[in-house]
């Protein structure tokens, strides 16, 4: 077994050596712009194009015409919001999200509330899950996009998808859905669910950084999006821009292993996070899951250690790469907005971990993982004054602390 | 967050951890911090007859710096007396650990525990005191 050890990917993974072939011939012999259309070099680069767009649209019961490539999901999720805002501003003005979303949704959301338009943010549930009925409930006649995400990126919880994707074709509101943590590794079907754009990303199923891409619907509705970045009309018109070849044929290539392996790694991957919730829960106290216990993304595991600190309990585990909803690991200072909008006090977001594991994650490495986590939050407990203040039966909520 | 050898020395080796009774009353214990900041440092000192600092533990829930800042504390403790203690300052503590700016506020609170746990020995010793720390 190799130190130190990555659980950490829902932050990204990394390439696959099968993705990292087929991408090699595109930097060098391949190297042709896409956009030429009069020689070889030009075709050459473009069926890598086309074939990472069929293998894209594979994925999600589309056609490859309704593939965008973006740098990411960011700009995916900027397109989507953004260009969908102002090409239906006359229709209406009002947008519903949510407020657990990525930062990718929340602020470009938040940049139209303060150009006009009006956005409803839903709250979760302790769960972190919004209900079809809370968006039926938010639309009104001047609603022209819902977007929510398919699986949350750090409590990884799954939303009813389907049901609100339904529900937005029968009100004929476009729907959204940031599908960052589930495209290619979960099933998903764009006309079952009734979704009109999707965003995904290439770093997150083991393909390269810098690559993305967004799913516009074509027909029933088609949907249109003002562009973000103007300049030689790629893309439908939706994103100008030399096409990142590499990365997209890298892109979809991961998008086809990830299809192709789909079934065997949720179990696979699935069984890892099981054994290592079970190997926390059979020996520590006093330990929350955060999400939803079953409607969950396979390869996630966010729980609050009581008594114990985030960033004190990741410089014990040093030689694994996990996050912490604490503040101390942020730039801000501010404990997890995700958390604490499932409803966890201040303190039991400070004393968080998501481990997210992948594909090439073993059981010797999840054993490993539960015993160094079990033995650095028992020594940190050992030294927490509330750990002795909850032994003693002090009920810390009626403490007076001296906030600073 | 790379940190400094100090820092993860007083992680890994923590000096003092622990509890004194604190009815004792020989014994001054200072809590500060909330649990919704992430930081809760818990100092006590112990003096003899003369005053004199013989002993000092501490429990800290909080982050490597936090729990460095009052490890360290605890050592500068021992041995001085109690107008000594007051002397600590947490720019010193900045200073041997190479806080990064960030986490200077867990310095503060180590600081701030010392004068809490010398407050409340004076407190049990009849010693009126002149002006309390203020919270930050």
């Amino acid at each position: 077994m190799k130190l130190p050890i990555y659980m950490d990917n829902n932050a990204t993974t990394p390439v696959d050596p099968r993705v990292l072939e087929a991408m090699l011939p595109y930097f060098q012999g391949k190297f042709g712009n896409a956009a030429s259309r009069n020689h070889s070099f030009g075709w050459e680069a473009e069926e890598g194009v086309e074939t990472a767009r069929e293998q894209i649209a594979q994925c999600l019961n589309a056609s490859p015409k309704e593939v965008i490539w973006t740098s990411g999901a960011t700009e995916s999720n900027n397109i989507a919001i953004k260009g969908v805002a102002q090409m239906y501003k006359d229709k209406g003005n009002h947008i519903i999200t949510q407020v657990i979303e990525h930062k990718a949704v929340i602020d470009p959301c938040k940049y139209l509330e303060q150009n006009g338009f009006d956005v409803t943010f839903l709250p979760v549930d302790k769960q972190g899950m919004i209900h079809p009925e809370q968006v039926r409930e938010a639309m009104t006649d001047k609603t022209i996009l819902v977007s929510i995400m398919h699986g949350n990126n750090e409590v990884g919880t799954i939303n009813p998808i389907r049901e609100i994707g339904r529900l937005c074709k029968e009100k004929e509101v476009l729907f959204h859905t940031d599908a960052c943590q589930t495209f290619a590794k979960l099933p998903i079907d764009v006309e079952d669910m009734g979704i009109d754009l999707l965003s995904a990303s290439g770093h997150k199923i083991y393909g390269p950084k810098g690559v993305g891409c967004l799913y516009v619907r074509r027909k029933r509705p088609r949907v249109r999006c003002e562009p973000i970045i103007h300049g030689g009309g790629h893309e439908r018109g939706m994103r100008s821009g030399t096409l990142n070849v590499p990365g997209i044929v890298g892109m979809g290539k991961a998008a086809e292993i990830c299809r192709e392996h789909q079934a065997e790694e949720i179990k696979h991957i699935s069984a890892l996070r099981d054994r290592l919730k079970k190997a926390l829960f059979d020996r520590l106290g006093d330990i929350f899951l955060n999400g939803h216990p079953t409607q969950r993304i396979p390869n996630n595991l966010n729980i609050s250690f009581l008594y114990v600190e985030g960033e004190s309990m990741m410089m014990g585990i040093h030689d694994v790469a996990v996050s912490s909803g604490s503040a101390c690991t942020s730039a801000s200072l501010e404990p997890s907005y995700v958390l604490k909008a499932l409803g966890l006090g201040d303190d039991l977001a400070h004393s968080s971990l998501r481990f997210s594991l992948g594909r090439f994650n073993t059981i010797e490495e999840i054993d490993y993982v539960a015993e160094r986590v079990c033995a650095t939050v028992e020594k940190l407990r050992e030294m927490s004054p509330l750990y002795e203040m909850a032994q003693e039966g002090i009920d810390l909520s009626t403490v007076q602390w001296a906030a600073h | 967050m790379a940190y400094s050898e100090k820092i993860v020395d007083h992680y890994e080796n923590p000096r003092n951890v622990g509890s004194f009774d604190k009815n004792d009353a020989l014994v001054g214990t200072g809590i500060v911090g909330a649990p919704e900041c992430g930081d809760v440092m818990k100092l006590q000192i112990k003096c003899n007859e003369a005053g004199k600092i013989v002993d000092a533990k501490f429990k800290t829930f909080g982050c490597g710096s936090a729990i460095a800042s009052s490890s360290l504390a605890t050592e500068w403790l021992k041995g001085r007396t109690i107008d000594q203690a007051l002397e600590i300052k947490n720019t010193d503590i900045v200073k041997e650990l190479s806080l990064p700016p960030v986490k200077i506020h867990c310095s503060v609170l180590a600081e701030d525990a010392i004068r809490a746990a010398v407050s409340d020995y004076k407190k049990k010793q009849g010693v009126e005191e002149a002006a309390t720390a203020g919270a930050h």
